[in-house]
């Protein structure tokens, strides 16, 4: 009985309704705190002076501000590191799946290096050290840097998204005559990009936010932008919460068009 | 009765898995237009010695020639050799997320580098023949399990291969639909083809077969005739496992 009083609880707690009110609960009570720590601080709110951050209005009528500038940014940073990390989680996730000894074991070693070590520390490797080496500029090291971190975690959603697909496939496609580069452009990845789909969602959220961290050697994004504001005008609260909400805004409407590719994909087999 | 050179040849064929050996000694020859029957209790390696024909599985000693070819480590080889010999699978295997008629194009389109036409007319031909012509824009997953065999059979005969490998075709259909699938390949065998089929539809084997093979654990300890091998089997075992399949 007092089994089944649990049950019936939690699906309680997990009604939308009741959800909801949790939520809002909790989000009044963060803003609440947040108001009157900042209030007994003394901080002195100055939201009206955000809109021109979005919008001025210059000799020219009005022209877009400093943050939708810093998102376009951070938007063509991660569309360009995006494409080269799916390249490169590709190459390394066939190659762990081949049978070349040497392929396999140099697949492995790159995602062990890079996925043991913080992405600020390879963030400096590659601009203060491949940086002077190779000629890079600040902004060509962020996008291979990033390019090469998220590479690695998606060579591990490739991976895995391959071998869901049933063995059978492949002795069918190999029987019909296919080589192996033909087997998977047109047998196994198209039956794997379903697989793929939720956790390379999470990634390319992922990758959005930690491309923040650009901003440490001033590369122009979202988080840089939002710095160098509140150096010039000390409206540090109003501008984090802000540049919070922007990259909110952003990862959500990702999140909603891969469940709208995750409802596409979905053939039953 | 001028004896035709084998298309399939397996001297001394030996197969391991791990320390396991599945196969030992296999001696096997097929001749053109002929129709083998191979059956044997369960795991005693008939899967495992038709696969090593299109080397689904790797033979670990002796030799394998199919059609003239040696198979070895040779990628081109193995196409080829793939290219010639049609499989059918007990799970029909068929791709998924692609149309009845796609799934009959994309090896003559990919391999054959056929056009897509050419392809489609061929697809619709062999549908045909298989007698389901109606199905050529459904999913596979909208087919009933007779049908979705008949499509994988067709699939393999769009190759145009010149043997037919079949590992237990019916055994994963319900009852009503495994005499579509055996007329089928029945009239695949009064068509001329050189046919492998490993089986246990033992009226089937009376129809067609030209030659029976019984394996028991990785051997093969019988090859006769069909009227020989049910009428009078020469080995204790091959006896007992007729009697145990015959009853049902
Ligand atoms: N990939 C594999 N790895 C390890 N052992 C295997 C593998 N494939 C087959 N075997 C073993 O080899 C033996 C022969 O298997 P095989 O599938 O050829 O038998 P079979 O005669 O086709 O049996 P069934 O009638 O059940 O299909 C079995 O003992 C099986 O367990
Ligand atoms: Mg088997």
């Amino acid at each position: 009985m007092a089994r089944a009083g649990k049950r019936g609880l939690r699906r309680v707690m997990a009604s939308t309704p009741v959800s909801v009110v949790i939520y809002l609960i909790v989000m009044f009570l963060i803003v609440e705190t947040a108001l009157k720590g900042a209030e007994a601080m003394g901080y002195n709110w100055q939201w009206y002076r955000i809109p021109q951050y979005f919008f001025e209005d210059g000799d020219a009528g009005i022209v877009l501000g400093e943050i939708p500038w810093g998102l376009v940014g951070t938007i063509t940073l991660s569309t360009m590191a995006f494409a080269l990390a799916v390249g490169i989680g590709l190459l390394v996730a066939l190659l762990r799946l081949s049978d070349l000894i040497v392929g396999r074991a140099v697949a492995r070693v790159f995602l062990e290096i890079v996925r043991n070590i913080p992405l600020l520390v390879l963030l400096y490797v590659f601009y203060y050290v491949f940086g002077p080496i190779f000629g890079m500029d600040r902004y060509v090291a962020s996008v291979l840097c990033l390019a090469v971190f998220h590479g690695a975690l998606m060579s591990e959603i490739f991976r895995g998204g391959i071998a869901a697909v049933a063995l059978g496939q492949w002795e069918a496609a190999k029987s019909v005559g296919m080589s192996t580069a033909q087997i998977y452009r047109y047998i196994i990845l198209p039956q794997s990009v379903r697989f793929m789909l939720p956790p390379m969602t999470s990634e390319v959220v992922n990758m959005i936010k930690s491309s923040a961290i650009v901003s440490v050697i001033a590369v122009v994004e979202l988080t840089t932008v939002g710095r160098n504001i509140i150096s010039d005008t000390y409206l540090s609260f109003e501008i984090w919460f802000t540049i919070a909400a922007v990259y909110m805004a952003l990862t959500l409407i990702i999140s909603s068009f891969a469940s709208y590719l995750e409802r596409r994909y979905a053939v039953t087999d | 009765m001028t004896a035709a050179p084998p298309i399939i040849e397996l001297c001394h064929v030996d197969k391991y898995f791990g320390p396991f050996q599945a196969l030992t000694d296999i001696n096997f020859a097929v001749r053109q237009g002929e129709r083998v029957v191979v059956c044997g209790p369960s795991g005693s390696g008939k899967s495992t010695m038709i696969r090593c024909i299109n080397r689904l599985e790797e033979h670990d000693a002796g030799t394998i020639t199919v059609d003239g070819i040696l198979l070895g480590d040779d990628t081109k080889d193995i196409r080829a050799v793939r290219q010639d010999v049609g499989m059918v699978f007990q799970q029909f295997n068929l791709f998924p997320h692609l149309t009845v008629l796609e799934n009959l194009t994309i090896g003559p389109i990919r391999v054959r580098k056929m056009d897509k036409a050419a392809a489609e007319a061929l697809g619709r031909k062999y549908l045909d023949r298989v007698h389901i012509p109606e199905q050529a824009d459904k999913f596979p997953s909208q087919l009933s399990g007779g049908q979705q065999q008949r499509v994988a059979i067709a699939r393999s005969l769009c190759m145009e291969p010149k043997i037919m490998l079949f590992d237990e075709p019916t055994s994963a259909l319900d009852p009503e639909m495994i005499s579509e699938v055996l007329e089928a390949m029945v009239e695949l065998a009064n068509s001329g083809m050189t046919m492998v089929c490993v089986t246990h539809e033992m009226g089937f084997a009376r129809r067609v077969a030209d030659k029976m093979v019984f394996m028991e654990a990785g051997r093969i300890v019988e090859t006769a005739p069909p009227g020989e091998f049910f009428t009078a089997p020469k080995s204790d075992r091959a006896r007992m496992f007729l009697d145990q399949i015959l009853e049902h």
